[in-house]
């Protein structure tokens, strides 16, 4: 396709240059791709087919599986939910038996948290991190790959759990004595062990990827200070992964031990502590709503000074507040347990923790209501979801302020007034946001646009059937509903917000499936997307729609935190097109740089497509359908596979050669 | 546009759904809002104020952030300026105030929680089992389940303890949640302060049936419940009619009495409820079903239709045993 566009003009990287059109491909991409993308395209090309499909380690390829099979997860899990609020319809009603109640509720957490909204954002991570810190991979495509395999794996782990009738049934923290093998015998709490220790290995090891990648593989001249918030939303995010995970996993393997092998960590009677779970598990959990929400807060942040036409306010305010939650969100795990009776000085200092998190939450909300006031607004669909997520999540903000009064939490804690406030975090704080990421790179990833008036329907459905499904949930549990009933007397009071929860529950699915059926229409009828439709200011947007499997023909140097805002990062890329430092045309390669400044360090060759993250990944599940079934043998000898596995895998390391 | 619209809606179900609160609720209702007791009282005064400074916090937003949609054709160009000034203001300076409010709230709000208003002069253990609540006076022989009997305006010291899993006792109306925790006791008070019967349930999910887990929390005048304690300490009254004598020989000599106490005769279980006093309360089951002659029948033949899972195992009884067994039961007041 010809260029359709003129180099844009150079203007102060203080708003989008006005000059610059939205169709077509963008000039300066052209220039480099006509002087170096043949020969990329046969360097970076995969096998087509099965072979490539089985043995692929493009991180493009893996963040869409990631999308693809967290968003079915979303779907399993959704319909969960939708059976729960069918039985809670009506008071006293049959439709489900308490012990299938009992395990919706479980799975329906469970999967919604680990095998949703984390590897939702995994998946973004996946896709969008190296395109827009200019690189042509993640740091180790194969580790990708691995860890894609095993979230898929051991999701399917979980939910096989449900048709089987064993899906988990102690609640997503799973508190223990409950969940100890006295009183909830059978497999269902050792598929809930397992499978999340099998995800954490998927977690950790996708994590640590992100986390060099980030920090080693940005394009030159991209110094921390010109990140994109976004990346520093996933880098931040990555970190509290690898320090959060340990003691989710610890407890997990020692409740397994317990269940299994009559270890006494977690049972009272025999000198354990049921305490000891509680800390273990929301010293994880805490920082996990912030896991879930700071990339989602990251999308917010590039949706936003795009369709406002500027760049965000107070971006180093944003930067520290996004860091600050990290780092305060390991701090403030007891007000999940302010009902325990624990010390009214401890009950005093976590509320005063509970109430300074939520500064950096105050600190980027005001920068994103101060980027829209002073920008020219663009009323996307993407836009739209932004704006019903600043909504939503600060309702979601002020009613978690309110558990800072200890007796306001012990009086509501547990009932469905939580219930309530943590949906509008989860899915005002996060779904929201994804789904305004979805509709924002939606076209970056399929080279596909949406409907713009479908999507008004979407947001409209989503955002008015969410509100009426929560929202009454705040009143039921004022009103004295405990959460996690299967069912309930009428006369209580409770009967009418708890209908208007259900139909609120089935608009929300029909906004959902609708959306699901405008990503479809998209796909088959849509319309060609440009590089650039929506004139942002991240690197992403300088690539192809879909972007090519090299992703930069020639990497660019990056001269300020909006590249294709300044009109210098863009023309770098025309300048440094026959430097084989930047097209880097030899073999499967890119470049290392600088952790803070960016400098260009070396080359890397990148690792070829291989079967074997699949075949460690094969391994491993059954290493842990083994550990299910008590088959511990085998187990011990699926592990020695394994180690061969990795061994081999391990033994050609990559060259690197200084740059 | 649709989303201003959508938001109008909302504000004006938010409307409906407020005053639904304050003004939709009878007695009937366990409502956090309706307290009945200092701990409940404190609880919904701090709630009131969170509540107002909330829906202001919700309604500055959410303007903020709907006005640049509506105004956006106005804007021919953007705004430079990296706006650090408002954002410390607003941002940072701002929530500050309002957060440290709201920590002096909870201070106060912590200790004024702590301490009865007066030391109170009557322990009640509180044990829970999966899935009712086992309820005993100190310094006397009363036992009961399921139902709790207070002096009204009296603080009641109040011993929580469990003897299986954790389970969370909470009286909406009269004080918040406290766990109850395996090989611990947690100790706190409790005061009503009008006379009546307000309904608690388990917060803390313990099982298959956690959903029937409920109980009553009935606040008498002091001499009611001088007069109901001393009731209950004594033994069960002796049976009266010839269909009574015959349903206590049944339930000494069945299967009832492996489990079961009546205090006064030879059954001395240990694993369900006491039921020396059982006819005189309010409901069974924990709240599931009501206390009358046919609820207990279907009860006693079998729980697990009512309660699916709970430990009562059905009751192979003949009908005429089974109408003597209960008949003697609804006679223990």
């Amino acid at each position: 396709m010809p260029p359709t566009t003129q180099p844009t003009q150079p203007t102060t990287p203080d708003a989008r240059p006005r000059t610059s059109s939205l169709r077509g491909v963008l000039a300066e991409r052209a220039s480099a791709e006509a002087a170096v993308g043949e020969k990329l395209d046969e360097l970076w090309e995969e096998e087509p087919g099965l072979i490539g499909f089985i043995t692929t380690v493009n991180h493009k390829r893996i963040g869409r599986r990631y999308l693809v099979t967290a968003s079915f997860f979303f779907l399993l899990a959704g319909v969960n939910a939708l059976i729960m609020r069918a039985q809670l319809g009506s008071p006293d009603n049959k439709l489900v038996d308490p012990e299938l109640y009992n395990q919706l509720f479980s799975l329906h957490g469970t999967a919604m948290i680990f095998f949703f909204a984390t590897p939702m954002n995994s998946g973004f991570g996946n896709f969008v991190v190296p395109l827009m810190i200019g690189t042509r991979d993640m740091a180790f495509p194969r580790l990708n790959a691995l860890s894609y395999w095993i979230f898929l794996f051991s999701g399917l782990f979980m939910f096989s759990s449900l048709p089987l009738g064993l899906a988990p049934d102690g609640g997503w923290f799973a508190y223990v004595p409950l969940t100890g093998d006295k009183y909830l015998p059978g497999l269902n709490l050792d598929f809930y062990t397992l499978g999340l220790l099998f995800l954490a290995v998927s977690s950790t090891v996708g994590a640590i990827n992100l986390i060099v990648t980030i920090i080693k593989m940005r394009a030159p001249g991209m110094s921390l200070n010109r990140m994109p918030l976004f990346v520093w939303a996933i880098l931040t995010q990555s970190f509290m992964l690898v320090f959060a995970l340990p003691p989710l996993d610890t407890a997990n393997a020692m409740l397994f031990m317990d269940r299994r092998f009559h270890t006494r960590f977690f049972v009272p009677s025999d000198g354990g502590d049921a305490i000891l779970w509680q800390h273990l598990f929301w010293l994880f959990g805490h920082p996990d709503v912030y896991i879930i929400v700071l990339p989602a807060m990251g999308m917010i942040s590039s949706v936003i000074p795009t369709f406002s036409g500027r760049p965000i306010l107070a971006y180093p305010f944003v930067v520290l507040a996004t860091i600050a939650t990290g780092i305060i969100s390991f701090g403030v795990w007891v007000h999940h347990m302010f009902a325990v009776g624990l010390s009214d000085v401890s009950l005093s200092f976590f509320a005063a923790a509970t109430l300074t998190i939520s500064l950096p939450a105050g600190i980027q909300m005001f920068a994103w209501l101060g980027t829209l006031w002073r920008g020219r607004i663009v009323l996307s669909t993407a836009m739209l979801y932004a704006v019903g997520f600043l909504v939503a999540f600060t309702l979601g903000g002020v009613t978690g302020v309110m558990f800072a009064v200890v007796p306001f939490d012990q009086q509501v804690t547990d009932s469905y007034f939580v219930v309530a406030h943590f949906h509008y975090v989860l899915f005002g704080g996060a779904v929201l946001p994804i789904l305004a990421g979805l509709f924002y790179w939606w076209p970056k990833i399929t080279g596909r646009m949406t409907n713009a008036r479908a999507g008004l329907w979407s947001f409209g459905l989503v955002f008015g059937g969410f509100n009426l499904t929560f929202f009454p949930m705040h009143i039921a549990g004022l009103l004295g509903m405990p959460r996690r009933i299967y069912t309930y007397q009428p006369g209580l009071g409770w009967t009418v917000w708890n209908v208007l929860s259900t139909v609120g529950a089935f608009v929300l699915a029909a906004g959902l499936l609708l959306t699901l059926g405008l990503f479809v229409h998209s796909l088959v009828r849509g319309e060609r997307a440009p590089d650039d439709p929506w004139g942002a200011n991240t690197l992403e947007w300088a690539t192809g729609s879909p972007p090519k499997d090299y992703n930069f023909p020639v990497i660019p140097t990056v001269h300020s935190g909006n590249p294709l805002w300044d009109g210098r990062t863009l023309p770098s890329m025309v300048e440094h097109r026959h430097d084989p430092g930047r097209t880097l045309t030899e073999e499967h390669k890119t470049l290392r740089t600088s952790e803070l400044d960016s400098r260009v360090e070396a080359v890397m060759t990148m690792p070829e497509e291989t079967a074997l993250p699949l075949l460690v990944a094969v391994l491993l599940t059954s290493m842990f359908v083994a550990l299910l079934v008590s088959a511990y043998v085998a187990a011990g000898i699926i592990a020695g596979f394994m180690a061969v596995a990795v061994t081999w895998w391990l033994w050609h390391r990559p060259e690197v050669e200084p740059g | 546009m649709l989303a201003p619209k959508q938001r109008r809606l909302l504000m004006a179900l938010g409307c409906v759904l407020t005053s639904g609160v304050v003004a939709g609720c009878d007695r009937s209702t366990p409502s956090a809002l309706d307290p009945s007791g200092p701990k409940s009282d404190l609880v919904a005064t701090s709630w009131w104020i969170l509540f107002s400074v909330a829906a202001a916090v919700c309604i500055l937003v959410t303007v903020l952030a709907v006005v640049p949609m509506l105004l956006r054709r106005r804007r021919r160009q953007v705004k430079g300026g990296d706006g650090k000034r408002f954002v410390m203001i607003c941002g940072i300076i701002l929530p500050g105030l309002v957060l440290m409010a709201t920590f002096a709230l909870s201070v106060t709000d912590i200790a004024t929680d702590a301490s009865p208003p007066r030391p109170s002069r009557m322990t009640i253990d509180v044990i829970g089992h999966r899935w009712w609540w086992e309820v005993r006076y100190q310094g006397s022989a009363a036992v009961t389940a399921n139902e709790i009997h207070v002096p009204v305006g009296t603080p009641v010291q109040l011993r929580l303890q469990t003897a299986d899993v954790i389970h969370s006792f909470w009286v909406p109306e009269v004080m918040p949640k406290m766990d109850l925790l395996p090989k611990r006791v947690n100790e706190t008070w409790l005061s009503v302060s009008r006379p009546g019967t307000y309904r608690g349930q388990c917060a803390e999910y313990c099982g298959l049936q956690h959903a029937h887990m409920a109980f009553l929390v009935v606040a008498q005048p002091r001499a009611d419940f001088d007069t109901w304690l001393g009731r209950q300490a004594q033994d069960a009254p002796q049976p009266t009619t010839a269909e009574a004598q015959r349903g206590l020989s049944v339930l000494t000599q069945s299967s009832c009495a492996t489990c079961h106490t009546v205090r006064g005769t030879s059954a001395t279980g240990d694993i369900g409820p006491d039921l020396t006093h059982v006819g005189g309360r309010q409901r069974l089951a924990a709240g599931a079903i009501p206390n009358d002659f046919g609820h207990m029948s279907g009860w006693v033949a079998n729980s697990q239709t009512v309660k699916p899972g709970n430990i009562m195992p059905p009751q192979h009884l003949s009908p005429e045993d089974l109408r003597a067994v209960v008949t003697y039961l609804q006679g223990l007041g």
